[in-house]
């Protein structure tokens, strides 16, 4: 008797390891110090399993203050690190993530409402109430259809990017190191349709965006950072401060209390000034290329958080090398006049050539574009040319 | 019916409007596509990557960014990447590395630029074609040839056609080499701009707005100095400007065979120039863009064109039918309706902070020998007191040494 107490207990004991163990039945988190694993499911950081996509413990979600626009696509980000280790805060960089890193992010979109919809059509909406996920939770795939999960390794040399892009069947993303190309259609509230090109970058023009300093060309995660990481996220068991919560679970060490720490404005929020959205949106839409070091650091336009309110952010500026994408216009922000500026001109393009961002997106972020145009029309003075 | 047929055509052009840029990209092209990617993305340093003979269509941009990279074709007009039709972009071909080597293939139709190389040491170009095929339109790419920011850079028996801004661009650089390469029908044949040490020599440029250009442009990385143009052929640079307002090329006056825009130290000798409408040689200064404008401009740009010198070059023709109607009757006012322009034409912006006897110091003059004249054009009062006075002009310069690639390109 008292020896079958003992199995029975062993026995529960073995179920309750392998609940903690095998989170949802997923295996530990698998860091790969080389190479490309085929599958996103090799990883364990993020699978797709009944029917939900799921987070493995230990993989801790995030969001931006104000994210970058990538053709209204939703997004899934998330932050794993090996137990022992953590990143060291950065007041104004990228924080300095330990070897071991893995930070994932899943591009999904929301699905129409409509019952009969194509196998393509997604939802245009900014409604996240459903994209909240932490271990333990999960993203319904009912409700969503993923595209594709970019991965970034913090190997021993450096920064790897990784793309992976989600099957027809939604239940696993395969390496595509190449990128692709996927026709999709937005779908509004209002039954308003517009067909695009969904584009997975290749690894390559991962590069282009993740690379903060062009002499150097080492990458770099973008969202990462104090400034855009100090906010709110409704995690599992409540909502708390993003800084707050990876101190918290140690995953960083050396930041202020969120108080203390630079906080870029939500480019939505009506109560902030136009200005502090603005400058949210600009800075992570543009400020990883135009920043002092980046690619776009040949033009002489800098839009980083930074950069001072003059010249230097386009004020009456000429353009360096637009070419035809300056649209006819003589500066790149003429103040007052929106509509005479060479910024919301090629902000509202989908050109490839023309468009900015030059790669990311297929479409016009309309919201995006109005912002910038009321800060333009907002501004004071004039551009007047010397003889 | 024919009613019928209208809307059905119209439904017909609204439905193709709406689709997503239909690409004619084959099996055999999307598969190459993908190769090219891949051998892009493993590439080492030393790998070539061998493209054979072939005309292919691209629908996404191409970037490397690995180091001591060759790409090689099997001929300008036997390797064609066609980017007709692409949806993503901008460029042909990004580069972002060092030792790059590119040769003997084409690069058409791409959406923005065709081939840019954006900060890397020891860039050579050889042998490369790039073509717009549709001719000069506006809504070409911008530039073909385009190093920026890049050191120790050989552009050389290479084509540009098209380019809506300029065919060979190089950028914000130092010592560079452009020399046996024909550009034609672009706004800016070939633009050495914010860039040290260059030598621009044995090239062809014709039928673009202007010839060869040697620009500063404001709020750069660098300013621009010591640029030889010689033993050029210049002539005919009469299209059109199709270079959107706001671009800097699109100040240049069809006609414009040799510019000198807010640059230091250009030597312009021994070339032939010949039959450019507006002027064969044209000094000027960023005022006459009319984008100077003291908020938008860094305080401390320089916007006068100092120690230019023009001597040797054999001059024909030209000045005969200057882009614009303030030229035009700048002429007529000067030289007679049937008068021509001389060979150099000089806007008249001088650096006032610098000039003592009515002349800047001895090394920041504009000098001119051989040729038939010379005008001040009297920008600062709206072209109201010409000059053709070229005595100002009689002055020798410093010869500039010329630019020794190092290491030494190996093709």
């Amino acid at each position: 008797m008292p020896t079958k107490t003992w199995m029975r207990g062993l026995l529960l004991w073995f179920a309750l390891l392998c609940l903690a163990a095998c989170h949802h039945g997923m295996q530990p988190v698998a860091f790969q110090s080389e190479g490309y694993p085929q599958k996103l499911s090799d990883w364990h950081i993020v699978e797709a399993r009944d029917g939900v996509l799921q987070l493995n413990e230990g993989v801790v979600p995030y969001e931006l203050n104000t994210p970058l626009f990538t053709d209204y696509a939703h997004k899934l980000r998330t932050i794993w690190m090996p137990k022992g280790v953590s990143a060291r805060y950065s007041a104004t960089d990228t924080f300095d993530f330990p070897v071991g890193t893995i930070i994932s992010k899943t591009f999904f979109y929301p699905l129409p409402k409509n019952e009969a919809r194509n196998a393509t059509d997604v939802a245009r909406t900014y409604d996240t109430s459903l994209d909240f996920a932490a271990p333990g939770q999960g993203l319904e795939l009912a409700n969503v259809h993923l595209v594709e999960t970019r991965l970034l390794v913090r190997r021993k040399d450096g920064w790897v990017a990784i793309p992976y892009v989600w099957n027809a069947e939604q239940t696993e993303a395969r390496l595509a190191r190449t990128g692709d190309v996927q026709a999709l259609t937005l779908v509004s509230d209002n039954g308003e349709r517009e067909n695009f090109n969904y584009v997975v970058p290749d690894q390559s023009q991962c590069v282009s965006c993740h690379a903060h300093d062009w002499t150097t060309r080492a990458l770099q995660p973008i969202g990462p950072k104090a400034r855009h990481l100090n906010r709110d996220y409704r995690y599992a068991d409540g909502d708390e401060n993003e800084l707050a919560h990876l101190i918290r679970v140690g995953y960083l060490t050396g930041a202020p209390t969120p108080a203390d720490a630079p906080r870029n404005t939500n480019w939505t929020d009506t109560h902030a000034s136009l200005d502090a959205r603005t400058r949210a949106y600009l800075d992570i839409n543009c400020g990883h290329c135009h920043n002092p070091k980046g690619a776009a650091n040949t033009t002489g336009l800098t839009l980083d958080i930074a950069t001072p309110e003059d010249r230097h952010i386009g004020i009456c500026k000429p353009p360096t090398a637009a070419g035809q994408g300056t649209g006819d216009h003589l500066f790149d922000i003429v103040p007052g006049h929106p509509d005479d500026s060479i910024l919301p001109y090629r902000l509202g393009s989908a050109e490839p050539g023309t468009m900015m961002p030059e790669i990311g997106r297929s479409t016009v972020h309309k919201e995006g574009l109005a912002l910038i145009k009321a800060w333009i029309a907002s501004q004071p003075g004039e551009c007047l040319v010397l003889h | 019916m024919r009613n019928a047929c209208g809307l059905f055509a119209l439904s017909l052009l609204l439905s193709a409007c709406s689709q997503p840029q239909n690409t004619t990209q084959n099996q055999a092209d999307a598969s190459f596509e993908s190769k090219l990617e891949q051998q892009l993305l493993d590439a080492k340093p030393g790998s070539v990557i061998d493209i054979p003979a072939g005309h292919y269509t691209l629908k996404r941009g191409l970037s490397l960014r690995t180091n001591g990279v060759t790409v090689r074709g099997a001929g300008m007009d036997k390797t064609v990447l066609s980017f007709k039709g692409q949806i993503v972009g901008p460029e042909g071909l990004l580069v972002n590395a060092d030792d790059f080597t590119i040769e003997n293939l084409a690069i058409e139709d791409t959406m923005g630029d065709a081939l840019k190389i954006n900060q890397g040491r020891n860039i050579t170009i050889h042998g490369v074609r790039i073509e717009w095929t549709d001719g000069p339109k506006s809504t070409n790419g911008a530039y073909g040839l385009y190093p920026v920011k890049t050191q120790n850079v050989l552009v050389e028996d290479s084509v540009v056609i098209g380019a809506s801004d300029a065919g060979i661009y190089v950028g914000q650089s130092n010592n560079i080499v452009v020399r046996r390469n024909r550009a034609e029908q672009n706004v800016a044949g070939i633009e050495i701009e914010n860039s040290v040490n260059a030598d621009v020599y044995d090239n062809t440029a014709t039928k673009n707005t202007g010839g060869i250009l040697v620009f500063n442009m404001p709020n750069l990385s660098q300013e621009g100095h010591a640029t030889r143009v010689f033993h050029n052929k210049v002539f005919a640079n009469n299209t059109g400007n199709f270079a959107k307002k706001g671009a800097a090329v699109a100040s240049v006056p069809a006609g414009s065979g040799v510019v000198v825009n807010s640059n230091d130290k250009v030597e312009i000798f021994d070339n032939d120039i010949a039959d450019n409408q507006t002027a064969n040689v044209i000094i000027s200064s960023y005022f006459s863009t009319n984008y100077y404008n003291t908020r938008g401009v860094a305080a401390d740009y320089n916007p006068y064109p100092k120690g230019i010198y023009v001597y040797g070059n054999r001059f024909k023709g030209g000045g005969d039918s200057p882009d614009g109607l303030k030229l035009k009757t700048l002429k007529a006012a000067v030289y007679g309706l049937g008068g021509n322009f001389p060979d150099v034409v000089w806007d008249g912006y001088a650096d006032p902070k610098i000039a003592a006897d009515g002349l800047p110091p001895p090394d920041d003059r504009i000098c001119i020998q051989g040729a038939n004249g010379v005008l001040n054009a009297d920008g600062p009062h709206d072209y109201k007191n010409p000059s053709t006075d070229a005595k100002p002009f009689q002055c020798s310069l410093p010869k500039l040494p010329p630019v020794a690639l190092n290491p030494e390109p190996k093709v």
